[in-house]
């Protein structure tokens, strides 16, 4: 499922005192099977950019093409775009509404007018996914969960819609350490078993270093930088220029260097930087 | 579709009307009322007419913003002109078994719309240029007389000041439920009535919740910090009115007053 942008723009609220570009001629494209993530200050225009990629906005100008599908706002497949690309909203447990955790995660499934046999089926698969116990929490009010549950929940809801793409919007909000471990460990296996493209949009440089390939930045509604996170990570001025920063390990690591210490300044998670520490360490001893 | 509504909306500036004391403002607009409800001849629609094009144009409104916000009331219109068209007795122009439209329903029925279009017009133009605070301020110092007969001056505005506050962030909550419900294929556009309603369901519910939590936070942010009501409260900006709201009230007053003479005497 290959993901074309062309020149797209969005304008909300055009012809009001309040009129906002918040997409601007933004060309991008995302292969099929990519783990993507998005990263930009408030306001950058990737909440916008997102909502583009299953029809819940329509670009102001240009062209949002999703495998063989343009996204149009009339005559086209809207249906079958949103089940191809599942969106996972901010705090998306806001959104839980019926009365047990079956029900609600059957819901996009049911929208898309499949048997309750398969509805089942998929159910069981999601809260799989997200590592629900299908008996014992099937049953029970998505409101009585824990917040952590919760989420999971409503990520299943999503992901019994069996999308070809999954879009987050910064699922690990408001999570402790645990349970956003736990979350982006689920994300990353889904990503490996299943093969489907993840775009994931975070504030945490760590989370994005850890686990996405690319790095798409956004700034005032552009794209200001696209690449891997080691091209992207090594540009420290430019993300600052944007507001954003590196993973802290990575500022550790230039401070070590700025004190003499012989280690790469080019890495990014924790691990990297506790082998590259060890191995100084060792060389020391030798020498 | 949700942002076209502009009642409750306010639109930073600084025109004469934005200057204006709130209090100015609201008696202002009680006594526009009064004036549009006593006007009963076409002529003197277009005195109000122009009364109300001024006074938009001193606000430096763009008159296609505030037209926009009369969609919402379409409906309501429609409904009122038809009531007043078929259900008037009086003389029958058109007549279709016991459908009839009399000429006295007509110019009852163009009357009472044009009394509504000005009525939303000039709320939200008081909406648009006086700042929640302000408006509840003003409210609050208006009511205080009443509070020696029991009227809760200070909690009617500030509950007032609540619901005010609230309305952009429910909205935006609604437009952001309904999209994460339409992204898992939720309907909200199309079947009969009744289906319509049932699939409301869906965005009420997280609608509710959601609403309850708010409430939770805030009355509990609100006792962090100590609130009591109105006893001994003090405002760090008082109310004061000056010569422009007295010209003002003037203004209004004579219109109201020639309004009244306009009706009775001709």
């Amino acid at each position: 499922m290959q993901i074309i942008l062309e020149n797209v723009s969005h304008v909300y609220k055009a012809n009001t005192p309040y009129e906002t570009k918040a997409l601007d001629h933004v060309n991008l494209k995302i292969e099929s099977g990519e783990f993507v993530g998005l990263i930009g200050h408030t306001g950058s225009g990737k909440s916008t950019l997102v909502q583009h990629l299953n029809g819940l906005l329509f670009p102001t100008e240009g062209r949002v093409i999703i495998g063989n599908d343009e996204i149009k706002q009339r005559g086209g497949n809207l249906k079958k775009i949103r089940q191809k690309v599942g969106l996972v909203f901010q705090y998306p447990e806001h959104q839980l509404f019926e009365e047990t955790v079956y029900q609600d995660i059957a819901f996009g499934p049911r929208n898309l007018g499949y048997s309750e046999k398969e509805v089942e089926k998929r159910v069981k698969e999601a809260m799989a996914a997200v590592h629900l116990d299908y008996k014992s929490l099937k049953d029970r009010s998505p409101f009585a969960l824990s917040g952590g549950q919760m989420r999971r929940v409503a990520i299943a809801g999503v992901l019994a819609m069996q999308p070809e793409v999954l879009v987050l919007d910064e699922p690990t909000a408001g999570l402790d350490p645990r349970g956003r471990e736990d979350i982006l460990q689920e994300i990353a296996e889904l990503h490996h078993k299943l093969k489907i493209t993840v775009i994931l949009v975070s504030h945490s440089m760590e989370d994005i270093a850890r686990f996405t390939k690319r790095v798409i930045v956004m700034n005032k509604g552009k794209i200001a930088m696209d690449g891997t996170v080691r091209e992207i990570f090594t540009r420290v001025d430019e993300l600052e220029s944007f507001g954003l920063g590196v993973p802290t390990v990575s500022i550790l690591m230039h401070r070590l260097k700025g004190m003499g210490i012989p280690v790469p300044i080019d890495i990014f998670t924790v691990e990297e930087a506790k082998d590259a520490i060890l191995k100084w360490q060792r060389g020391k001893k030798n020498a | 579709m949700l942002k076209d509504i502009t009642i409750g909306q306010y639109l930073p500036g600084d025109s004469v009307i934005h200057q204006l004391d709130p209090r100015t403002k609201i008696i202002g607009v009680i006594l526009y009322m009064v004036g549009l409800f006593m006007v009963d001849k076409l002529e003197a629609f277009v005195a109000i007419a122009l009364l109300t094009l001024l006074v938009v144009w001193l606000s430096r409104i763009p008159l296609s913003y505030l037209l926009k916000g009369l969609k919402p009331v379409l409906v309501i219109l429609l409904f009122t002109i038809g009531l007043h068209f078929f259900l008037t007795p009086g003389t029958v122009l058109w007549q279709l078994g016991p459908l009839k439209i009399t000429l006295e329903g007509i110019k009852q029925g163009v009357f009472m719309s044009l009394r509504l279009i000005f009525l939303v017009l000039v709320t939200s133009l008081l909406t648009l240029t006086t700042s929640p605070i302000n408006l509840t301020d003003g409210l609050e110092k208006l009511l205080e007389p009443g509070r020696g007969i029991g009227i809760p001056a200070h909690e009617l505005a500030m509950m007032m000041s609540i619901a005010l506050r609230f309305i952009p962030t429910l909205l935006d909550e609604t437009e952001k439920i309904m999209k994460a419900q339409i992204a898992r294929g939720a309907d909200f556009e199309s079947g009969n009535l009744w289906q319509r309603a049932k699939n409301m369901v869906p965005l009420l519910v997280p609608l509710f919740v959601s609403a309850f939590r708010r409430a939770d936070d805030l009355a509990l942010a609100m006792e962090a910090r100590c609130y009591r009501g109105s006893t001994g409260r003090t405002k760090m900006k008082q109310l004061i009115m000056t010569g422009k709201d007295y010209l003002a009230l003037a203004i209004l007053v004579l219109f109201v007053g020639w309004a009244v003479w306009y009706r009775f005497v001709f």
